[in-house]
């Protein structure tokens, strides 16, 4: 626990409207609890499908509430920016990580986890652990 | 020696080539890849060239370590941050020196290509820009005619290949037969500092 600050959580997906829907649905099956920060970075700056490095670094700044930010990512661009932007070192929030997790379920075992008040290790763990639920 | 003037030209000869070139990287970026890689390289050089003009910095090193930041907010996939990784890296390996040495780039851009083989975990026979950037640093030793040469062969040889990386790996088999555009862009970028050193 982190003296009652919540992790935050940013949603980096190619498309500006999967990364703000998803965001919805996780704030949405988090329950009407506490109000998790969640920012999506959907996009390029100018609109089309890609990734905006800067739109990914204010999204991390908007929702840093000192106790961390965890960053979801879908594919390709989205993944290799954020690593560019952590190696960078000053671009992103001290104690933002990348988490290796599916997108969807990730974002909602995220935003559900940090909703308790959880750190920033524990929500990583429980997106992280998204990968193990089958479907089939 | 080579000094910031040399990388500001290595850099506008890139571009210069990514302009020419961008129809035909989208090209083979349309089969196996999203059809971009043309106009996002293209968007990212020439934010690059616009940079270095408005702001001149004055070490080889500074050159190149903005214009991959540039690259890095401005091309919008996968080649940004892997471009803009390759120059930073490259630029901080160079530290701060007004003039280097061929023999320093040389290092230095072993150490870029490192970073980005970190980054993207691709390595040699992926199908990737690696396949083109490893011969070419093995032959910049050499000269930078040997290194054009060695980048366009690895880049053709990128052909028979089947694609381990990035969107291309997911057609797999279906992926060989198609010559892998970001090898063909790093052979650009390759072929550009043979332009800039006016070989």
């Amino acid at each position: 626990m982190s003296e009652g600050k919540l992790v935050g959580i940013v949603l980096v997906s190619h498309s500006a409207e999967v990364a703000a829907s998803v965001a919805e649905l996780a704030k949405a099956l988090s329950g009407g609890g506490t109000a998790v920060p969640v920012a999506p970075a959907g996009g390029t700056a100018s609109g089309g499908f890609g990734t905006s490095s800067e739109l990914v670094s204010a999204a991390a700044a908007s929702v840093d509430r000192g106790a961390g930010v965890a960053v979801l990512t879908d594919l390709g661009s989205a993944v290799l920016t954020v690593k560019a932007l952590l190696a960078e070192g000053d671009e992103l929030p001290e104690d933002t990580r990348l988490v290796d997790a599916p997108f969807v379920e990730g974002a909602v075992a995220a935003v559900v986890t940090a909703a308790t008040g959880a750190d920033l290790a524990a929500v990583e763990a429980a997106a992280a652990e998204a990968y193990s639920y089958r479907k089939v | 020696m080579l000094d910031a003037d040399f990388f500001r030209r290595w850099m506008t000869a890139t571009a210069l080539m990514v302009d020419r070139e961008a129809e035909r990287l989208t090209a083979l970026d349309s089969p196996i890849g999203d059809a971009d890689h043309g106009s996002n390289l293209q968007r990212g050089f020439n934010a690059v060239t616009a940079t270095l003009e408005k702001e001149a910095p004055d070490t080889p090193g500074a050159v190149l370590t903005l214009a991959g930041r540039q690259l890095i907010s401005t091309v919008g996939g996968a080649s940004g941050p892997l471009y803009g990784t390759l120059l930073r890296r490259t630029g901080k390996a160079l530290g701060d020196a007004a003039e280097v040495s061929a023999e320093q780039l040389a290092d230095a851009l072993r150490t870029g290509v490192d970073a980005v083989r970190t980054l993207g975990g691709a390595a040699p026979g992926d199908k990737t820009m690696i396949d083109a950037l490893v011969p070419a640093v093995d032959a910049l030793g050499e000269s930078f005619a040997a290194a054009r040469a060695a980048a366009e062969e690895g880049a053709e040889a990128t052909v028979p290949l089947q694609a381990r990386k990035g969107r291309a790996s997911y057609l797999g088999e279906r992926s060989i037969g198609h010559q892998d555009p970001g090898a063909t862009s790093a052979a650009l970028l390759v072929a550009a500092l043979e332009e800039a050193a006016g070989e």
